[in-house]
């Protein structure tokens, strides 16, 4: 090679070295490591965007809604004012998928189950409820009251979530659950007749067949094996030095009803649904 | 054959060093290449791909259908066609520069919402199909464009010469050399639209990608990506030996075998 080349080839190899070795080194980290993501602050994560009745208007700084009066309340017992929480957002897989995360806890209706529990800790549940099948009344499924009815029909969920595992358990439609990245596209896809029904929870059902579909009507509850409905959780980091403390905390707010309170505040509207056999 | 011989040993065992024997591979070849995880995860992932495969080949009869038409339309000689001509073209910049996934959302949830819950329900693998087919048509339109017009004009000249109409010229004369000019970059294209048809599943179809993405979630296992992955590739790779003979017979044939 002529020696020009030599010299470029040379320089490049210097350079990538150089740019290894500087991204191998250590972050500076803070001295002693601290149990939160950010000393002195409580970290919570929940849903880009978040939906009613969990967070009103996506802004669960503000506390209203189920899940933003249920994280400043463990915040309290925890010992952090209202002016200590920090919220970020992430996506439904990213919280619970294995791996460093950063949030101290997050919440966004995670089911509690053991396949979860692999990959993330939880704390003990804080909400209980079941997967309801929902539709519309232009829907071909409107008439539908058993779960016999609903087999023929395409039904839709949310991929990666126990409302789609339920609908696969409990009804097995014949050409299988319709996935969906969210429940705005499954919502979107009852609306436009893609699918004839979609299973969401209790509360979420309420909200969508009350306001945001038109002609929606609940079909009804799907019945669950060996549990009484699906207990939500806060989802906190695998192993995480906290879960004693968060678990306690949402314990103290059961014990002394103040889960109750927040529920019935937030969630009155969501009486109850059909059992479907 | 020897030094060949050697440098693959060699190559081997870096890799066996660097990669094999470091302490985390254990972990990663149980999150990742299990086989246990593949065994269970393959009758989902296997009937989305049977779904992946039915659309493609609708889809690539689709597109070569449109994209004809379009590129003949804009190939079209004379100030009469002008708006046929800009029509064509409107319609190649506008598919070409749209991300496919928003073209899915719109054609998916959009047209569904303009019929009705009154009329007829259109499957949502049809829509995933039209909405492939009109963005794919559009760069498909201007391969063959480009395969048309790269044949020398002395082509056209002698057709018509001859007697030929002009659309005689150009199915007897001119489409017959476009076309073996561009299969190269069509080939290429089937292949990257192999891949594109995963994307449908954003309409609630469970094809290949979203049945691996519902057997990750069950545990956690990251496997069944792997497995739906190979099966993409799978697929592929006849195609890719298929284009790497064609290509180097028309270099023989064409360019006496030459390699720049």
């Amino acid at each position: 090679m002529t020696r020009p080349v030599l010299r470029a080839l040379a320089a490049a190899g210097a350079a990538t070295l150089a740019l290894t070795l500087a991204a191998c080194a250590p972050t500076t980290g803070t001295g002693a490591a601290s149990d939160y993501v950010t000393d002195g602050k409580l970290t919570v994560g929940t849903g880009e965007p978040a939906y009613y009745p969990w967070v009103i208007d996506d802004a669960p700084e503000s506390g209203e809604g189920f899940e933003a009066a249920i994280a400043y309340a463990v915040a309290e017992e925890l010992g952090f004012a209202k002016d200590d929480v920090v919220w970020v957002r992430t996506t439904f897989d990213q919280a619970i998928a294995p791996g460093a995360k950063d949030f101290d806890v997050n919440l966004q209706q995670f089911s509690i189950t053991d396949e979860r529990k692999q990959s993330v800790d939880f704390s003990s549940p804080y909400y209980e409820t079941t997967q309801v099948v929902i539709t519309t009344e232009a829907s071909a499924a409107a008439g539908a009251s058993t779960l016999a009815d609903l087999k023929g029909y395409l039904v839709g969920a949310m991929t990666g979530t126990t409302s789609f595992d339920a609908a696969e358990e409990a009804i097995a439609p014949t050409s299988g659950v319709q996935a969906f990245n969210s429940n705005d596209d499954a919502k979107l896809a009852l609306e436009s007749g893609t699918v004839d029904a979609i299973v969401v929870d209790l509360p979420t059902a309420f909200y969508l067949t009350g306001v945001e579909l038109t002609g929606g009507i609940i079909i009804g509850q799907l019945p669950q094996e060996g549990k009484t409905g699906d207990e939500f959780g806060l989802v906190l980091p695998k192993d995480s030095p906290l879960t004693a403390k968060v678990t306690a905390a949402v314990d103290a707010l059961r014990d002394s009803g103040r889960l109750d309170e927040i529920a019935t505040e937030w969630l009155a509207d969501a009486a109850s649904a059909p059992v479907l056999k | 054959m020897l030094v060949s011989l050697a440098s693959t040993l060699v190559f081997a065992i870096i890799t066996w060093l660097f990669v094999v024997n470091t302490p985390g591979w254990a972990v990663v070849q149980q999150r990742f290449f299990s086989p246990e995880a593949a065994l269970v995860a393959l009758p989902r992932v296997w009937d989305g791909f049977l779904l992946n495969i039915r659309v493609l080949l609708v889809a690539v009869a689709g597109v070569l259908v449109l994209s004809t038409i379009i590129a003949a339309l804009r190939t079209l000689r004379g100030p009469v066609f002008f708006p046929l001509r800009a029509l064509a073209a409107g319609y190649t910049d506008l598919f070409r520069g749209m991300p496919l996934i928003i073209t899915l959302y719109l054609v998916g949830y959009g047209i569904p919402g303009l019929i009705g819950t009154g009329g007829p329900r259109i499957p949502s693998y049809v829509l995933g199909t039209i909405a492939l087919v009109l963005t794919y048509s559009a760069y498909v339109s201007e391969v063959f464009r480009a395969g048309i017009e790269a044949v020398h004009p002395s082509q056209r000249l002698a057709a018509r010469s001859l007697g030929l109409s002009h659309g005689k010229a150009m199915r007897l004369v001119i489409l017959p050399q476009a076309v073996r000019k561009v299969t190269p970059a069509l080939m290429n294209d089937f292949v990257a639209m192999q891949k594109d048809v995963g994307l449908i599943s954003v309409l609630g179809a469970v094809d290949a990608v979203r049945a691996a993405q519902i057997e990750v979630a069950a545990d956690y296992n990251y496997t069944p990506y792997v497995v739906a992955g190979l099966l993409f590739v799978l697929l592929a790779l006849p195609m890719i030996r298929l284009t790497d003979w064609y290509t180097a017979r028309l270099r023989a044939r064409e360019q006496i075998g030459g390699i720049v």
